[in-house]
């Protein structure tokens, strides 16, 4: 198949030799990249590829170190998000940048520094969510919502300008099928009407859905520029790390033993006005097993998180027990003394702090283990802890103990994971564990979970991602509203209960569940 | 138009060594010409103000004592901040500190009470101080109220018990109705470093608190714990530092700390009670808490600075008629400037015209 890029005038925007350094490491080194008018152009490359640094360049938030970037053939310099915004560009970032405090509409106006009112952003906002589908409420504080809710007001927010090029970084990761499928909708409609789009992922399958073109980065340099249509989902990913990415190996010998994890009607009332309420959920999980829970982004994954962690201890102590302990109503202090580890799904500002360095961010989950004594921090052994971490889950960082906002995202996620499964813990919940992860990372991720497991640990992984609970739980729950389906093993759940579940079709007959 | 901060990639070190000397230079700078707007010679006014304290052994010392009380309030205010709460009632502390040391110097005055009265005094001011400095914390903590607000208001309340106290039942009655309580003895007055000196012990207390909370701020789990905290809030709940028990324990600190200035400063240098013990320095203290960037070293050299202005202020005020109030204003437009010189260290200013791409 031909690319098939048949325009005359000039691209869109056109990216010549540019280069980032930071100290001694090239995030970007060279870039050449053009965008047509009306394209959809993916970004593709490993954890630290240097995708975000590229655009952030693009959209003015960093200043290139070298290159020049050409606006309909003319030289531009884009100094500030301001300038790219009145250039015509829009973006949406890997981590959300909006306030928890303030509503939908008011995190948009401020967005739009003053640009408009409350009142024209809020009708605006009715029209945007209707046209294409992506409903919003903008009355509703930010803190309450689901990521896939946040990443919606994001996205909104660009739209509202009508961008000529949008840049989204990894739009998808947090979004469920049926979101991800409404949003390449609007791409389609956008592109369509003659939007450009730059598109970050690491799906590949909705990139081959998407994208006529792709241009792949490894290293901080373009390797190749392809049609992803024309390659298989295998062959791009091979091109990506340079060798190909196998699968998570669950089939090495191990045996369930006892209970390590045990939940019992636990229910939870709402948080607030849009908080998720938990209703009567019972869970087991025990040596040896990974339990996987599906669900829809929403239906309470962070509120059963909390619970769990005991960062919203429950009112009574039986409904949740650890190791034998009865520990409802105790802090996650305690409850990391019993050997649970938990990893929530936002890694920067609730996992790790972004300003801290690695060696600093070892304290949040370590603190009354092997990197303090007797209150006084072992900045030695800290940083020793870091380093193992980095090297036993291939974290790639700019520097030896870099701030945790300085690495990219999936090698954050590496890093917040290896921090608690370097503990050995018997216990572990995850959140969303391969959130914004290249394939080769998810596959460590989820390997690293497996094994754990294997060695004895009870593992939960709570995920969006069909694929990766099949790949590597033992026994699966869905969650809707609340509400938990009966646990049962993988082989007798099929893809179609699942969904019927997740949307809470299945009346709890039983019936539908193993067919 | 209008102009935007956009942060820099990069920060480079020097810059941020060479900001707080701009930032001097420049504040330097406007208080000249505010000087100059009053005909008055800027170059005499700074003369006074800073040449002539820096080179006379007398207010070298002078310099020490106002700095010490400045420096341990900051100090205390500076676990405070660091959490993201916002103690503004140190004056109050302060006051409480004094009022409860003192009460019990005033209960042992002319009985044969030994050495161990001025242990008990300091003991009580931090005390008094800390729990002063609970009642906002607990209010934020139990009801949500606003730590700002409570705490401000509860100066008032300090100051105004110590008025009744000074009036009422603790005035000295032989003291012509002076509104003034008796002099304390010897036994809870606390002593010169050095023979015939002016300045006290409170200023050894204020080193050692700087030092303690180097080791704390950057050693220790508590001291990670304010830093978590303050810089990202869900990571420390996260970690399993609970937000009530900071917000307690940084209260009680920094209340206990200007307690301790507060009974210091009354046993130190006044030796009795009277309606006014502090020239604001509850207040100051904030100015020298963010002029030393939340550090203890930098809040004591921030400390030696505010209080040379005290003292190059009052002389300004004798030798060249310039209202004291200057003094008040220099240290506001050097916490300004300095604040300002922290920002365009990480932030750089870009003005941006509407709708124009430059
Ligand atoms: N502020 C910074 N200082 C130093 N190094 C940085 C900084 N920001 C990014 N880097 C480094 O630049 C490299 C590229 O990072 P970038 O965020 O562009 O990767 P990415 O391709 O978006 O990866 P991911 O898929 O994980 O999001 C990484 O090695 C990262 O650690
Ligand atoms: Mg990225």
């Amino acid at each position: 198949m031909k690319p098939d890029v048949s325009s005359s005038g000039p691209p869109l925007v056109e990216l010549q030799g540019i280069s980032k350094r930071y100290g001694d490491l090239l995030a970007n080194d060279g870039i050449d990249l053009a965008i047509e008018p009306g394209e959809i152009h993916a970004l593709l490359g490993e954890n630290g590829a240097g995708k975000s640094t590229l655009v952030k360049i693009l959209y003015g938030v960093i200043e290139p170190s070298a290159g020049e970037i050409r606006w309909e053939g003319r030289p531009v310099s884009i100094g500030s998000p301001v300038e790219a915004r009145n250039l015509g560009l829009g973006m949406v970032f890997q981590h959300f940048s909006l306030f928890d405090e303030l509503t939908v509409a008011e995190n948009i106006a401020v967005a739009l520094s003053g640009e408009w009112s409350l009142s024209t952003v809020r009708s605006k906002l009715g029209d945007i969510s209707r046209t294409y589908g992506l409903a919003l409420d903008a009355d509703r504080a930010v803190w309450t919502l689901s990521a896939g809710e946040r990443q919606r007001i994001e996205i909104v927010r660009c739209l509202l300008q009508n961008p000529r090029l949008l840049i989204l970084d990894e739009p998808t990761s947090v979004l469920t099928p049926q979101e991800a499928e409404h949003l390449f909708a609007t791409l389609d409609r956008l592109s369509a009407d003659g939007c450009s789009i730059l598109y970050i992922s690491h799906k590949l399958e909705e990139v081959r859905r998407l994208c006529r073109r792709a241009t792949i980065l490894r290293g901080g340099r373009v390797v190749a520029t392809i049609d992803p249509r024309a390659k298989s989902a295998r062959e791009i990913a091979a091109l990506m790390v340079g060798n190909e990415v196998g699968e998570v190996r669950t089939d090495a010998p191990h045996r369930v033993q006892g209970e390590v994890l045990r939940v019992s009607r636990l229910s939870i009332p709402p948080a607030g006005l849009h908080g998720q309420a938990l209703r009567d959920i019972d869970l087991v999980a025990r040596a040896g097993e990974v339990v996987g829970i599906a669900g829809v982004a929403g239906n309470g994954q962070s509120e059963l998180f909390a619970a769990l962690s005991g960062e919203r201890p429950a009112e009574r102590a039986d409904v949740v027990v650890i190791a034998g302990k009865p520990v409802g109503t105790v802090g996650i202090d305690a409850r990391r003394r019993l050997g649970a580890a938990f990893v929530p799904e936002e890694r920067l500002g609730h996992a790790a702090a972004p300003t801290h360095r690695l060696s600093e961010n070892t304290l949040i989950s370590h603190a009354s283990a092997e990197v303090s004594r007797s209150g006084f921090i072992l900045v030695n052994a800290a940083r020793r802890l870091a380093r193992s971490i980095i090297q036993g889950f291939d974290v790639r960082t700019p520097e030896g103990d870099p701030q945790a906002r300085k690495l990219s995202g999936g090698n954050l996620q590496k890093f917040v994971i290896g921090r608690e499964i370097i503990r050995r813990p018997k216990l572990i919940i995850v959140d969303q564990p391969t959130w914004g992860v290249d394939a080769g990372a998810a596959r460590l991720i989820r390997q690293a979970l497996v094994d754990l497991a294997r060695a004895g640990s009870a593992v939960v992984v709570v995920s969006q991602d069909l694929d990766e609970l099949f790949e590597v739980a033992d026994r699966m729950a869905v969650i809707h509203q609340g509400q938990l389906s009966p646990l049962k093993p993988v082989s007798e759940w099929t893809r179609e209960a699942i969904g019927l579940e997740m949307l809470g079709v299945a009346q709890g007959q039983g019936g539908v569940h193993a067919l | 138009m209008r102009f935007e901060l956009t942060p820099r990639a990069s920060v480079s070190p020097v810059m941020r060594a060479l900001a707080p000397v701009a930032a001097f230079v420049t504040a330097f700078l406007i208080a000249g010409f505010v000087i100059w707007l009053m005909g008055r010679s800027p170059v005499a006014a700074f003369d006074v103000y800073v040449l002539q304290p820096l080179s006379d052994p007398w207010s070298l010392q002078e310099l020490a004592v106002k700095a010490t009380p400045l420096a341990l309030i900051a100090i205390g205010l500076s676990y405070c901040f660091r959490a993201n709460l916002w103690n503004i009632g140190a004056e109050g502390q302060y006051v409480i500190g004094a009022v409860l040391g003192s009460w019990l110097a005033l209960r042992t005055h002319g009985t044969e009470a030994g050495a161990w009265v001025l242990p008990l005094m300091l003991i009580l001011g931090v005390v008094g101080g800390a729990l002063y400095g609970l009642i906002p914390a607990f209010l934020k903590t139990r009801f949500g109220v606003n730590e700002i607000l409570t705490s401000l208001m509860l100066v008032y309340v300090a100051q105004l018990i110590l008025d009744y106290l000074v009036r009422g039942p603790w005035r000295d009655p032989k003291g012509f109705n002076f509104p003034q309580s008796v002099t304390f003895d010897p036994s809870a007055t606390l002593h010169p470093v050095l023979e015939g000196g002016r300045v006290h012990y409170g200023a050894l207390f204020a080193l050692v608190a700087v030092l303690l909370t180097a080791v704390i701020l950057g050693r220790t789990l508590f001291g990670y714990r304010l830093k978590l905290t303050g810089d990202a809030p869900r990571a420390a709940r996260f970690a399993g530092f609970s937000a009530k028990a900071t917000t307690m324990a940084v209260f009680a600190i920094s209340g206990g700390l200007a307690g301790l200035a507060g009974i210091s400063e009354v046993s130190g240098q006044i030796g009795q009670l009277q309606p006014s013990i502090s020239p604001g320095y509850g207040f100051t203290a904030i100015t020298v808490a963010f002029l030393g960037r939340l550090n203890p070293i930098g809040i004591l050299i921030a400390a030696l600075v505010v209080a040379l202005t005290f003292i190059g202020g009052e002389s300004a005020q004798i030798l060249l008629k310039l209202p004291l109030d200057l003094t008040q204003a220099f240290q506001g437009i050097l916490l300004l400037c300095v604040l300002a010189a922290d920002a365009l260290v990480s932030y750089r200013i870009r003005f941006v015209t509407r709708g124009g791409g430059k």
